[in-house]
């Protein structure tokens, strides 16, 4: 027995797209198998459609040899294939015992026996040193630890294979090591497991395999030690991907955004804002480091009029701004990419067309005498699709939610740059997005910046801080630790400032 | 003076309290499954309306049982009437809201038919209702033995008991674990094996059944007729479970307000400290206080995360 799943010759369509394309697909016992693919190649459907959650429309799965149909995930659950979903399914106020027990609940006298789920869980917990609480509430614990819970669940359910969805996307650098090692310590308990992830460096890192995907179709399948970044990355997209951004020196010139002595409440759990003091100029891009939850979202939420500040200054241009509505913040040259683009970017349910006047539908010529001028609106978005390369099925007339989100952030992205704005705020502009869209997305930031534009990009990866930036700021608990000059400073610098250590700071 | 007017209202106000309390435990378990219920007072007329039709027909041959008969009957029969709301909502993924407002037509076009076919005025009376009884030895507690167990009605305890059950089986059992899991997070549930479709259909027949028993006990204790009309009482029952934050034993608290206060508004007259305030004031004032409340804990509100969303396996 050679491979512990096979899948073969597998096509999975949905109205208008064929996700999985004839995919043949295996994994070894007791490897770390990764698929690698941009966004919307087929990777959720594939394993989906493995984890019984998808029908496959043709096409065999084989499992220790032997010819399975998983219709639903009680039976792949059965099979012993356990996965963790790119967005978690945890119910929020329940607590970690319930949400793993649930759909399988030992019961004693009529009764759900949590109490022994909990002695289990904390043992099992304790085996691969997941350091959960079982008795805490999902809505209570980090990011981090709900993705634990989703692979005790798994590991509760005595799985054998584990599929990982992207796990990697919601975390932060010091969670994605923790993650490896969890994920090391798994394949030595004998188990075998399947990460899907566009991350190239990952891969690297820690798979032994990797099967490429693109279009719906396999690439071809590599050992991860007889290969490259630059080569699984071409494999992915189909084309030579330049990883060295050709950025030309910054020219930077007057002062677009000065904060002075900003500070901020924080919402519960979080560091608010304290005593920041910071200036970007035209023409450059700065980039402020910092683990998440020191102090960024506060300090965003500040600078564009979405959170009330507790005393210090925001010029723009010069002008203090402080008290200015976010609208008109926004008609003063401000422009934000947000960090989360389904809640704060996009209405999911609108058409294209119409996300792209959020910010100026009330404006000439988006309307006239108070009514939306669709015709002009809908000319400006077709030239926004266009000059953005935002690619969906029905052009403007699609909506949001139809798009990958690639496609989705380029269109926000295209909205905001759209507007002429003097200074940028870009969010983790490429969270979650793949290797082309990453490329696109940084080309169209350091052109603005050649453009005279100060772009103030807030970022949890640092690699992009440091490819990017022409100064990094680094925040720390509320508090801005020093800036640096990108071309004199290296990751290792800035790791220890984000640690709130202030060597090498500059004023 | 005070403590004798509260002896006297308590078992009015207990009466009043029973039939919401039960209808607005069907409610929760249809909400906490993930499917809004504002057909509540649509099903509470079906009830009052077969326990009226039934007891009226059989209450000759069977004098004492025909109560038990009709609550049986409208239980079940009003049950099976939900599956239309369930139908709609869990297989077509119709509008909740809509398919409600619809429940509630439809039940009040029915019964008023039904009403006219069978007796031609339209209104459906039963001779014997529920009796009250006193319970031996229990009664004998001072004070409390008075408020509680000197003429109650024993659909009043079979009710209790149906809460103190509902309490268990959504917090303790496997059933309302998924329950409730469907009604937070039906993707959780359905990636860990529970049937989200077959959970919403049957807190919506469980809900039938509450708002069915609902309807027929306010006909055997308070109104003894079938007059076409529940009165707001389902539309009542719906603002105790959101006021009750969804959760049975606030449900409890929040439908015996009502009924205290609606009894007290309702015999304000006779009674001379009562009697000066206007009687809008006392009327509307369960109303009011609602509303305040429902604005207070808006922020902080228990609503069942995916309430009033058709459930879609493929929705990312
Ligand atoms: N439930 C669904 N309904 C319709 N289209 C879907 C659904 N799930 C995925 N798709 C489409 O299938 C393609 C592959 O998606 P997916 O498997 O999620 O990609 P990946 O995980 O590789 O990013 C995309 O074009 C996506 O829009
Ligand atoms: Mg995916």
């Amino acid at each position: 027995m050679k491979y512990i799943v096979e899948m073969e010759n597998i096509r999975k369509s949905f109205p208008g797209v064929v996700a999985c394309d004839e995919i043949n697909f295996q994994v070894r016992k007791g490897e770390i198998h990764a698929l690698l693919g941009e966004n919307g190649a087929g990777k959720s459907t594939l394993m989906n459609v493995l984890f019984g959650l998808y029908q496959q429309d043709r096409g065999e799965i084989y499992l220790r040899g032997e010819k399975v149909n998983i219709t639903n995930p009680n039976i792949a659950n059965d099979l012993g294939i356990g996965m963790v979903h790119q967005h978690f399914k945890l119910v929020h106020n329940f607590t970690v015992t319930e949400n793993i027990i649930l759909g399988i609940e030992p019961v004693k006298a009529l009764m759900v026996d949590t109490r022994s789920a909990s002695s289990r869980i904390r043992e099992i917990s304790e085996r691969y040193g997941l350091n959960v609480d079982p008795e805490a509430k999902i809505e209570d614990v980090s990011v981090g630890m709900q993705q634990r819970v989703e692979i005790l669940k798994m590991l509760y359910r005595d799985a054998e294979i584990l599929i990982f969805d992207e796990p990697t996307a919601v975390l932060t650098p010091q969670e994605v090591t923790e993650l490896m090692k969890i994920m090391r310590g798994l394949i030595e308990e004998g188990k075998s497991i399947i990460l899907i992830t566009h991350k190239l460096k990952e891969i690297m890192a820690i798979a032994d395999r990797c099967t490429v995907i693109r279009w719906g179709k396999v690439v071809g399948t590599v050992n991860v030690s007889d290969t490259n970044e630059e080569k699984l990355a071409e494999m992915m997209v189909g084309r030579k991907v330049l990883f060295d951004i050709n950025k030309k020196e910054a020219n930077p010139r007057g002062e677009v955004l000065r904060i002075e002595s900003l500070s901020v409440l924080g919402s519960a759990g979080t560091h608010g804002l304290k005593n920041f003091s910071l200036r970007v100029k035209g023409g450059e891009i700065v980039g402020l480091a910092g683990v998440d939850g020191n102090g960024q979202a506060e300090l965003v939420e500040a600078i564009i009029g979405l959170r009330r500040t507790d005393s210090g200054k925001i010029y723009l241009h010069g002008t203090d701004v402080t008290r200015l509505t976010t609208r008109q913040r926004i008609n003063s040259g401000m422009a934000h990419i947000p960090d989360d683009r389904h809640k704060h970017g996009l209405i999911l349910d609108y058409t294209v067309l119409e996300n792209l006047i959020l910010k100026n539908y009330y404006l000439e010529p988006y309307s006239r005498r108070g009514l939306i001028n669709w015709d002009y609106v809908y000319t400006h978005a077709e030239q926004v699709i266009k000059d953005f390369d935002v690619r969906s099925g029905q052009g403007a007339e699609a909506s949001a939610r139809s798009l990958s989100g690639g496609n989705q952030q380029k269109a926000i992205v295209g909205r905001e740059i759209d507007g002429n704005p003097d200074l940028l705020l870009a969010v983790q502009p490429t969270r979650g997005l793949d290797v082309g869209a990453i490329e696109y997305i940084h080309r169209r930031l350091l052109e603005q910046r050649d453009q005279g534009k100060a772009v103030f990009l807030i970022s949890l990866e640092l690699d992009e801080i440091l490819d990017l930036s022409d100064r990094i700021a680094v925040i720390y608990n509320g508090e801005l630790v020093g800036v640096v000059n990108a071309a004199e400073t290296n990751e290792n610098e800035i790791g220890l400032m984000m640690a709130g250590g202030r060597r090498g700071a500059v004023a | 003076m005070m403590v004798d007017l509260i002896y006297q209202l308590f078992p009015y106000a207990i009466a009043f309290t029973i039939p919401l309390l039960i209808t607005s435990l069907g409610g929760l378990f249809s909400e906490r499954s993930g499917v809004i219920n504002i057909g509540l007072e649509g099903l509470m007329l079906m009830g009052m309306f077969v326990g009226a039709f039934v007891i009226s027909s059989v209450e000759a041959l069977y004098p004492t049982a025909a109560v038990w008969i009709g609550l049986l009957a409208a239980a079940v029969i009003v049950a099976l009437f939900a599956l239309l709301h369930a139908f709609a909502c869990v297989t077509l993924n119709a509008n909740q809201v809509i398919s409600g407002i619809a429940i509630n037509m439809i039940a009040g076009a029915v019964t008023v038919y039904l009403a006219r076919f069978f007796t031609g005025s339209g209104n459906v009376q039963i001779i014997r209702g529920m009796p009250r009884i006193t319970i031996a030895y229990l009664s004998d507690i001072p004070i409390l033995g008075q408020l509680l167990f000197t003429h109650t009605y024993a659909s009043t305890w079979l009710i209790l008991l149906i809460l103190a059950l509902a309490t268990f089986l959504l917090y303790k059992t496997r059933f309302g674990l998924r329950l409730r899991a469907c009604g937070e997070q039906p993707h959780a549930a359905d990636s860990a094996g529970v049937n989200v479709y077959l959970m919403r259909y049957m807190a919506v027949l469980i809900s039938g059944a509450c708002a069915g028993l609902g309807g027929a006990t306010f006909i055997v204790t308070l109104s003894g007729e079938f007059n076409g009309t529940a009165a707001g009482l389902g539309f009542l029952a719906l603002a105790a479970l959101i006021f009750g934050q969804w959760k049975p034993w606030g449900i409890l608290g929040a439908t015996f307000f009502f009924g205290f206060a609606t009894t007290v508004a309702n015999v304000s007259q006779v009674i001379p400290v009562l009697a000066q305030i206007p009687g809008i004031y006392l009327k509307t004032f369960p109303y009011v206080v609602t509303l305040l409340a429902l604005i207070l804990s808006s922020k902080s509100s228990q609503a069942p995360k995916a309430i009033g969303e058709p459930y879609d396996k493929g929705k990312r």
